[in-house]
C-alpha cells in the first residue's frame, strides 16, 4: 500500500517540527536551565563507604534540588570488581560514579586508564589537593591525568568486645591492651590465654585471613617492588605474615570464618570470635552489621605496630558516565575536608585529606565504649608506609586468604597450602 | 528423462511461492540458529587462538593452539573435569533413580494425583539462584540448620563448603532436588503409553508390583530413559549456577574441590579476565558434550540391535 499525499505532507510536517522543536530545546539548555536540569546520579560502590549512612547524599541532595543520588552496594569487592570488569568491556551497564578499591588501582592505571574520565576535563583537577602525596599519586598518569578522587585510607588497630573480655578475666583498658600487644607476638599471647579461659567454641579472632591482611599491610612492600615485579612469593612481609596467621590456626584461635560472608556477618552478633582486625572503615560495617544492640560491647585500640593501612578506596568517573559533569561535581563535594571529616566522626572512615585529618584528631566513638578513635588512628596513620601497589595486589591477596582458608578450615598444611596460594597466583596471571 | 518429467511437472506444478514457502517458513530458525549458535560458535573457536583478556579485549594476539595446550597441562582444568565427573554422578544417578521411583508410585491410582504431579514440578520451577541460597544456608557450618540437626542427634558438625565431598554432595543434593521432579514426569509420560493390559495379564499371572516394574515397565520405558540419560549428562557437563552460588564464588571452594568445568570457564573468563582461554574450555567442553552424546546414542542403539 502506498501512502496517500496527505499521510506524506502530515508526517513530513510532524517531522520537520520535531527537528524545530529539537533544536530549540538543545540551544536552550547550554543556558541558565541547565543547572536546574532533573539529574539521577548513579553511584555503585562496594563494601560500607558509608556517604548514605552519614547522611552525606542527603545533604548534597538538598544543596542540589535537582540532583537525586541513588546509590547501589556490593559487599564483596571481589564479586564488585568482577562485575565491574564485564561492565567496563562491555561499556554498558556502568554507573555515573565507580569506587575502586586501592589493591585495583595500579591495575585501573595501566589497562584501564581510557575507560575513566579525566577529572581535569571536568573542572575537577583540584579533587585531590591537600590529600596525603601518595593516595593523589596512585590515581594521576604520566600525562597529567587525574582518574579519580581519593576517598578514605585504612589504618589499622583491633576492635574487640568488651563483654568477653571481661568473661574471661582479660583486662579491657585501651592502653592496657594496647601494649600488650604491641607486637604481634604479644597479639598471639594474649589470644592464647584468651581461649583458655573463654567459653569453648568462642575464638580469639575471626579469621586468619583478616590477621594475615593487617600484618602485610604494614610494610612498605609486599606483593610488589617498586619496579613492578611480582614478590609476593620473597617478600619478608607476605612470608612473615603468612607465618604469624598460620601459628593463628594452629594455636586454635581463629574462628575460621571467610570474611565477607553471611556465616562471618552474623557472627559479628555472636560470640564466636573477640578481637578482629581493624582498619578505620571496619568500624561502619561493624555498626551495621552487630547494630546497635552491641553499642557498648565493642571497643577499640591501638594494634600491634600501631601502623599499617589495608583499604581505603577512589571515585572514578566511567567514559559512558551519562552526567559526568554532575558525577564530578559530585565526587569533588564528598571528597571536600568537612564531608571527610563528617564521615569519620559518623562512620569512622578514616580521610586522607590531611587538613580533614588536623581536624578529627578528638574524635570520640559513643558506639565504641566513647574509644578515641580520632587519636588512635591518626597515630597509625602517622607511621603508614607509603604502599607499593602492583597491578595484582588483589588477586594475589586473594590467593593467600584463600590459601589460609584451606589451613584453617581443611586441615592443610602450612606448606601445601603456601603453594597453593602461588598456583594460584600462577594461574591467574596473563602467561 | 525430458519426457518423462513434463507430465508429472505440469499434473502438479506447485506455483513458485508455494514451492518455496516452506523453506520460508523454516527460515527463521536456521537464521536465528546462524546468529546465536552457529556464529557464536565459531567466533569462539577464533578467540580461543589468540590472547585476549577483557580488560584490552580490543587486542587479539595470535597464538595458535597455545591455549589448548596451556590447558592440558593445567591441573585446575583436570581437577575440574574430575569434579564435573564426580558431582554429575553423584547427581545423576540418584536423581534418575529417585524419578523413576517417584514417577512409578504416581502411575497408580493415588488420591490427589494430580497434587503431586503438579508438586513434583515445583522444584524444576523455582530459579536456581533461589533454590542454592535456600540451601547454602541449610548448609552453613555455623548457624545452618543441617548442621545444627546432626548436633542434636549428637553427631559432630560437617564443614559442607569446605570439605571435599561434603561440598560436593551439598551441590548434587541441589541439582538432584531440582531435576528429579522433572525426570520423574517424563517417565510418567513413557510409563503411560504402556499398555494398562500388560499390568493387568501380568497381575492375573500373580506377578508382584516389583515385578511388573521390572519386567513389563522398565523395558517399556528404555527409550525414555536414554532420553533422561543423555539429556541428564550433557546438563550435568554443563553445571554451573548451583557450584557458583554455593558460596557465592567462581573458585568452587578454597581448594576448588568442587570446581565444575562450567565455574573453570567462568573463572578464567571473568575472575581471570583471560577471555581467549575461556574460549578454549568452551570448545573443550563443546567437543566433550558432542562425544559424551555420541557415546550414548551408540549404547543406545546397540541395546536396541541386541534386544531384536
Amino acid at each position: 500500500m502506498r501512502p496517500s499525499r496527505a499521510a506524506v505532507t502530515v508526517g513530513s510536517a510532524a517531522l520537520a517540527a520535531a527537528l524545530l522543536l529539537s533544536a530549540c530545546s538543545s540551544g536552550t539548555t547550554t543556558g541558565a536551565q541547565d543547572a536546574n536540569e532533573k539529574v539521577t546520579l548513579t553511584v555503585d560502590l562496594f563494601g560500607t563507604f558509608g556517604f548514605k549512612e552519614a547522611g552525606l547524599y542527603d545533604e548534597y541532595m538538598k544543596l542540589h534540588p535537582n540532583i537525586t543520588i541513588k546509590q547501589s552496594d556490593t559487599q564483596d569487592e571481589g564479586q564488585y570488581w568482577q562485575a565491574l570488569q564485564t561492565k567496563l568491556a562491555g561499556g554498558g551497564g556502568l554507573a555515573d560514579v565507580q569506587g575502586l578499591e586501592v589493591g585495583r588501582i595500579a591495575s585501573v592505571m595501566q589497562k584501564q586508564a581510557d575507560k575513566f574520565t579525566d577529572l581535569k576535563t571536568l573542572g575537577a583537577g583540584d579533587v585531590n589537593d591537600g590529600l596525603v602525596p601518595w593516595k593523589a599519586a596512585a590515581v594521576k598518569t604520566a600525562d597529567g591525568k587525574v582518574l579519580g578522587a581519593g576517598t578514605d585510607i585504612g589504618p589499622e588497630a583491633v576492635c574487640f568486645r568488651t563483654d568477653l573480655f571481661k568473661e574471661a578475666g582479660l583486662p579491657t583498658d585501651r592502653a592496657e591492651l594496647a601494649a600488650k600487644w604491641a607486637t604481634w607476638d604479644g597479639y598471639l599471647a594474649l589470644g592464647k590465654e584468651y581461649v583458655a579461659k573463654a567459653k569453648p567454641g568462642n575464638a580469639w579472632t575471626d579469621s586468619a585471613a583478616g590477621m594475615f591482611t593487617a600484618e602485610v599491610g604494614q610494610q612498605k612492600v609486599r606483593y610488589a617492588d617498586e619496579s613492578g615485579k611480582a614478590v609476593h612469593d620473597s617478600s619478608p612481609a607476605v612470608k612473615t605474615a603468612w607465618a604469624d596467621a598460620t601459628r593463628l590456626v594452629a594455636d586454635g584461635l581463629s574462628a575460621k570464618l571467610p570474611q565477607w560472608t553471611p556465616e562471618w556477618n552474623k557472627a559479628f552478633s555472636t560470640g564466636k570470635f573477640a578481637t578482629l582486625s581493624c582498619p578505620a572503615w571496619m568500624i561502619g560495617y561493624i555498626k551495621g552489621q552487630a547494630g546497635d544492640a552491641f553499642a557498648g560491647k565493642w571497643d577499640i585500640a591501638a594494634g600491634p605496630g600501631k601502623t599499617g593501612n589495608w583499604g581505603g578506596a577512589y571515585l572514578a568517573v566511567p567514559r559512558t558516565a551519562k552526567h559526568p559533569k554532575q558525577a564530578a561535581e559530585l565526587i569533588k563535594w564528598l571528597n571536600g575536608k568537612e564531608q571527610q571529616v563528617k564521615l569519620f566522626t559518623k562512620q569512622g572512615s578514616f580521610p586522607s585529606s590531611t587538613g580533614a585529618q588536623g581536624e578529627i584528631k578528638s574524635v570520640k566513638d559513643a558506639y565504641f565504649n566513647n574509644a578515641p578513635i580520632g587519636e588512635i588512628f591518626s597515630e597509625a596513620a602517622a607511621n603508614m608506609p607509603a604502599q607499593v601497589l602492583g597491578t595484582e595486589d588483589g588477586v594475589v591477596g586473594k590467593a593467600f586468604t584463600d590459601a589460609l582458608g584451606e589451613v584453617e578450615r581443611t586441615n592443610t598444611a602450612p606448606a601445601t597450602a603456601w603453594q597453593h596460594a602461588l598456583d594460584n597466583v600462577k594461574k591467574a596471571s596473563g602467561n | 528423462m525430458a519426457t518423462l518429467a513434463t507430465p508429472l511437472r505440469a499434473a502438479a506444478r506447485p506455483r513458485r511461492g508455494a514451492r518455496l514457502a516452506p523453506y520460508g517458513f523454516l527460515a527463521p530458525f536456521f537464521v536465528l540458529f546462524a546468529a546465536f549458535g552457529l556464529f557464536p560458535l565459531l567466533y569462539t573457536a577464533y578467540v580461543s587462538l589468540h590472547r585476549v583478556e577483557l580488560q584490552t579485549a580490543d587486542r587479539m594476539d595470535w597464538l595458535g593452539l597455545q591455549n589448548y595446550t596451556r590447558l592440558f597441562e593445567d591441573p585446575f582444568f583436570w581437577n575440574a573435569l574430575r569434579n564435573t565427573f564426580t558431582i554429575g554422578l553423584l547427581s545423576t544417578v540418584p536423581q534418575l533413580l529417585l524419578a523413576l521411583g517417584l514417577a512409578h508410585l504416581l502411575n497408580y491410582r493415588l488420591r490427589g494425583r494430580t497434587f503431586f504431579r503438579v508438586a513434583m514440578l515445583m522444584p524444576y520451577a523455582t530459579s536456581v539462584a533461589a533454590a542454592t541460597l535456600v540451601f547454602a544456608q541449610l548448609f552453613g557450618r555455623d548457624y545452618g540448620l543441617i548442621n545444627w540437626a546432626l548436633n542434636t542427634v549428637g553427631l559432630s558438625p560437617v564443614d559442607w563448603q569446605a570439605n571435599t565431598w561434603a561440598s560436593q554432595f551439598g551441590v548434587s543434593l541441589i541439582v538432584t532436588w531440582r531435576w528429579t521432579g522433572y525426570n520423574a514426569l517424563i517417565y510418567l509420560a513413557g510409563m503411560q503409553s504402556i499398555p494398562q493390559e500388560l499390568y493387568e495379564s501380568a497381575a492375573v499371572d500373580g506377578a508382584s508390583r516389583w515385578q511388573q516394574f521390572r519386567h513389563i515397565t522398565l523395558p517399556g520405558l528404555r527409550p525414555t530413559i536414554v532420553f533422561t540419560v543423555v539429556v541428564s549428562t550433557i546438563g550435568a557437563t554443563q553445571l554451573f549456577g548451583e557450584p557458583l552460588l554455593y558460596e557465592g564464588n567462581s573458585g568452587g571452594g578454597i581448594s576448588h574441590q568442587y570446581q565444575t568445568l562450567g565455574l573453570y570457564l567462568y573463572e578464567q573468563g571473568w575472575t581471570f579476565f583471560h577471555l581467549g582461554r575461556a574460549a578454549a574450555v568452551a570448545w573443550v567442553m563443546f567437543l566433550l558434550i558432542v562425544v559424551l552424546a555420541l557415546v550414548n546414542a551408540a549404547i543406545a542403539a546397540r541395546r536396541n540391535r541386541t534386544d531384536r
